[in-house]
Order: C-alpha cells, then structure tokens, then sequence
C-alpha cells in the first residue's frame, strides 16, 4: 500500500474514533455527573441523607458497569436500532458507548466528590447554603482537579472501547487494525493504526495530569 | 449589662448509636446566651462540647430539646427558616474549612454570593472585611498559601461577611500556636466590642475562657457542671472537672504528702501582698513549701499551696493564725 493511501486511511480512522469518542464522553458525562452527584450526597451522614435509595442506585450502577462493552454492544442492538435509526455503523455505536460508559463515570465522579473534606462542606452549611449551592459551588468546585483527572481516565476507557466497534459495524483507528491489519494480514497498518491508538491515549492522560496539575491550588 | 437572651438551649440531648455502641454525648443540657456577651463552653475532650456548639446551628440535631434563636425553635424550622437563621451565625472551625480552590477574596466572598449580593458591591465588603482582620494584601492568594493564624482570620472575615448577630467558634484556636492564639482572641474579643457580635465559643483551655469570655459553662459527661460568670465559677468552682479545668486540682487526684504538712487555699487574696514573705518576715519562722498550684485572676490568687508542717506547736498555730487573718484556709495534712 502506498504512503498516501495509509495515511488517508489513518486519518480517516482517527477522525471516526474521535467521532465516537468525544460525543460519547461528552453525553455520558451528562448523565454520569448527576448520579455520581447523587451517590455522594445521599450517603447516610451526607448533605441529603437517602440510605435505602443510595444503595439501590448503588447497585444499578455496579450492574450496568459489570456487563463487558462486547457483550453490551451486541445485546443493546435493538435498541441502539430504535433509538439511532440504525443498529450498525460507526454514528451507532456512540449509544451502547454512552450505556456502557456512564455507569463508570458515575462511580469515577463519586470518587472524586469523596475527596472533598468534609469540614469544608460543613463549613459552607453553617453560612447557609442550600443543596443546589452546595453542589455547584463547593463540591463541584473543590473536587475539579480531580473530576478533570478523572474525566481524562474516563476518556481513554471509551476511546479502548470504540476499538470493539467493528462488531456492530463501526470504523475507527481499532476496526483498521483489526479489519484491515489483522484479518488481512497488511501488518503495516494494523502496527500503526495501534501504534496511533498508543500515542491519542498518551495525549489524553498527559492532557489530564497537566490540567489537573494546572487547576489545583491545594499547593 | 446583660443584653437580652439570643439563644436559649433546653434541656438538650444527644444519643449517637449504631448497632453495638450507644454514645449520650449531651445530657439534657440546659443554658442561656445572652447578646454581646463571649460565652465559653470548656470541657476535657469527649464532654460533648462540639456536638453542643453543632446542635446550635443545626449542623447536629439533637434528640430531644430545644434550642431557641431569639425565642424561635430552630430545631422545629424548616429549611428555609434553618438557612435564614443561619446566615445570621457565623461559624468558625479547628481546621479552618476554607474552600481551597478560592481565593482569598473569594472565600470571603462566598456567604454574599449564596445570599445573592451584587457584584460591585460584594466587592466593596470583602475588601472592608478584609481590613477588619488585617489581610488586605492577601486577596488574591489561596488559602495554602497562608500560616494557620492567617487562615484562621480568613475563616473570620468570612464568618462575619453576611453580618451575623452571633459567631460561634468550634475550638478556633486549638491548632494554632501560643502566640497566634493570643492575636486571634485578641481579634475575637475585639469584633465582639466594635461590632457588638455576641460570641460562642467552645475550647478545652481555660486559659481561653478566662482571657475572653464573660460567661463560662463547664461541660462534663455530656452534662453542664457549673456555669456562671467566668470570675465567679473560678472562685467557687464545685465540680471535679471545674478544679481539673483551672489547674487547682492536678490532672490526676493529688496525693497527700508522706509527711505532716498544711494545706493552704488561696481563694481569691490579693496577689499584691507578699503573704508568705511577710510571714517569714514578721514571725522569724522557715516555711518549707512542698509544692504550689496558683494562678492569679484579675489581681487575685487563686489555688494551693502544699507547706511542712512547722516543728513546734507554738509556730504552727502562729502561722495558721497569720494566714487565716489573711483570709486564707488552712488545713492539716497527714497529722498523726
């Protein structure tokens, strides 16, 4: 295969696995947010006290995230179909990404929104805020170097995911090495396509850990 | 000079309990906080102090009784009346709990912004609070970027940014240094007279209490021991904890010396005399001193003093004598 042609092919990848990527994380965030949110703030001694419905989201959340993304992929195909228009192609599978992703985010958020001290959320009690203050301007605020961390995390996880898409029919920097390199054996571009895959992971983590540096004034 | 009752606690309890342990960590407390006045609670750690000062703004709720605000049940409020009286109580930590990832000035700023103060105008205070504890130059830092006795200050300005009637203070000086806890309760004690901001305060020193409050309630056991004004309940203190919290009993009970010996308390003679000099002096006899515990308040002594018992019948009964017509007590120790 000629330079060009590999090069065409590899940014033609690289621009389907970021258009899977990028919408994925953006609306798993919307719905991963708020429920990370609700797992923190309704534990027992928390800022909303709801035990019983804690546990319950809790363990919906561990449910959804214990189900592998290949099997996910496959087993949300009628529904990816209703609500995409199409089961197959790289535009659908950004829906059983989202499914798979936003339980993950939710506990990673969760993680983050531990991290704050408490005493900083009492604090802020004592002056009067209400819940939605409390969250918009302490919590959220306080963890934000390590919610974007997180969100760095969250990023490569779906960005390995996107490489499985070509079950369901999808493109992407994966579906090249595996469709185009491996099976076929062209070892040339299944080596860059993954060598490619290294270097946006490397990106993101190293974007991450420099803002989350950046951000945070703790020292 | 007692201003009129602002917050008012009756007969408050606190259970805390989980499945193996019960904890009553307030029993059935009951006491008065009168405005403008700097109201103590002391007690050794484990007294419930904390809870109670938690239980006033309802950080805490207890499981019975009442804590009034101006006559008003805070405990039977709801949310919107709880978050009113609550911008109205400032409240001060051990460990500061500024926001880390503001600013100073937005720290400061925080209570104005949640009570939706304009801009221009929140900015006008800040810098006016700011003044008030002396950090006009660290508006643009970050709290790591402060000593604890700044952070402290900045904890302050932001206590008293929504104008609060009452600043509680939860062991505010208790991770700070000898000298930065003097500048604070300096700063305390002088908010509480320019700006006539009644203040509660909870700490486990009574050297606290007695350079700041005028009040005092001793808290042991979950249980108020004594309470009164600060001179009195040091005068007359009763309670076990009360002598333990004053140094005029030891940490641990004191021993009674192996040999004979006179006790002598001093409750309240003037520290201006030279009492045992002048008994030296006047009646030529050599007092042995074993041990001393004294502590001098407002120009008076206060606490024991442990003697050997003189030789001679004669010098003792002089001695007893003279200290009792000095208006100290004297007892025998340990006479066979």
């Amino acid at each position: 295969m000629r330079m060009e042609q590999l090069m065409q092919l590899l940014w033609t990848g690289l621009l389907e696995t970021l258009y899977m990527t990028i919408p994925a994380t953006l609306i798993a965030y919307l719905i991963g947010m708020p429920l990370g949110v609700l797992l923190v703030v309704t534990r027992k001694n928390h800022m909303m006290p709801a035990p019983r419905f804690n546990t319950v989201l809790g363990a919906v959340i561990n449910f959804l995230r214990s189900i592998p993304f290949i099997i996910l992929l496959v087993l949300l195909f009628p529904v990816t179909r209703a609500v995409m228009g199409s089961g197959i192609g790289t535009r659908s599978v950004i829906f059983p990404l989202i499914i798979s992703a936003f339980p993950y985010i939710a506990r990673m958020v969760e993680g983050s929104l531990n991290e704050v001290d408490r005493g900083i959320i009492e604090a802020a009690q004592s002056m009067g805020s209400t819940s939605w203050q409390l969250i918009r301007k302490v919590l959220i605020p306080e963890a934000m170097p390590s919610l974007v961390n997180g969100a760095a995390i969250c990023m490569v996880t779906i960005l390995s995911y996107t490489a499985m898409s070509s079950a369901a029919g999808g493109g992407g920097l994966g579906t090249i090495a595996i469709v185009k390199g491996l099976n076929m054996r062209q070892s040339d571009i299944m080596y860059s396509a993954s060598i490619l895959l290294v270097l946006l992971v490397q990106l993101i983590s190293l974007a991450g850990s420099y803002s989350t540096k950046r951000i945070d004034h703790r020292n | 000079m007692k201003g009129a009752p602002l917050i008012e606690i009756i007969k408050l309890s606190k259970v805390f309990s989980d499945a193996e342990n019960r904890v009553v960590a307030l029993n059935d407390i009951s006491l008065t906080v009168h405005e403008k006045e700097i109201y103590g609670i002391v007690g050794m750690s484990g007294a419930g102090k904390s809870t109670l000062i938690r239980c006033i703004n309802r950080l805490d709720t207890p499981n019975a009784g009442q804590v009034l605000y101006r006559g008003r049940d805070i405990l039977a409020m709801d949310r919107r009346q709880l978050l009113s009286t609550r911008r109205k109580m400032g409240m001060i930590f051990q460990q500061f709990n500024l926001l880390m990832q503001r600013t100073v000035g937005q720290n400061v700023r925080y209570p104005l912004e949640i009570a939706g103060v304009k801009h221009a105008q929140a900015n006008a205070r800040v810098r006016e609070l700011l003044d008030i504890v002396g950090l006009q130059d660290k508006l643009n830092a970050y709290p790591a970027q402060l000593s604890g006795g700044q952070r402290q200050r900045v904890a302050i300005a932001r206590a008293l940014a929504s104008n609060p009637e009452v600043l509680l203070c939860d062991e505010a000086t208790s991770a700070l240094d000898p000298m930065t806890t003097q500048s604070i309760l300096t700063l305390l004690q002088d908010i509480n007279q320019r700006l006539g901001i009644t203040i509660v305060l909870i700490t486990h020193e009574m050297a606290v209490i007695r350079q700041i409050c005028n009040r005092v309630a001793i808290l042991d056991g979950g249980q108020v021991v004594e309470e009164g004004n600060v001179d009195e309940v040091f005068v007359h203190t009763q309670s076990e904890a009360g002598k333990r919290l004053f140094g005029i009993l030891p940490e641990a009970p004191d021993e009674d010396p192996e040999q004979p010996a006179l006790r002598i308390v001093f409750d309240g003679a003037s520290a201006e005399k030279p009492i045992m000099a002048n008994l030296i002096r006047e009646h030529g006899i050599l007092i042995n001193i074993l041990s001393a515990n004294i502590r001098h308040l407002g120009g008076k002594s206060y606490g024991q003093m442990l003697i050997e018992m003189p030789a001679e019948l004669e010098e003792k009964l002089t001695v007893v004598a003279y200290l009792e017509s000095q208006g100290m007590t004297v007892k025998e120790v340990n006479n066979q």
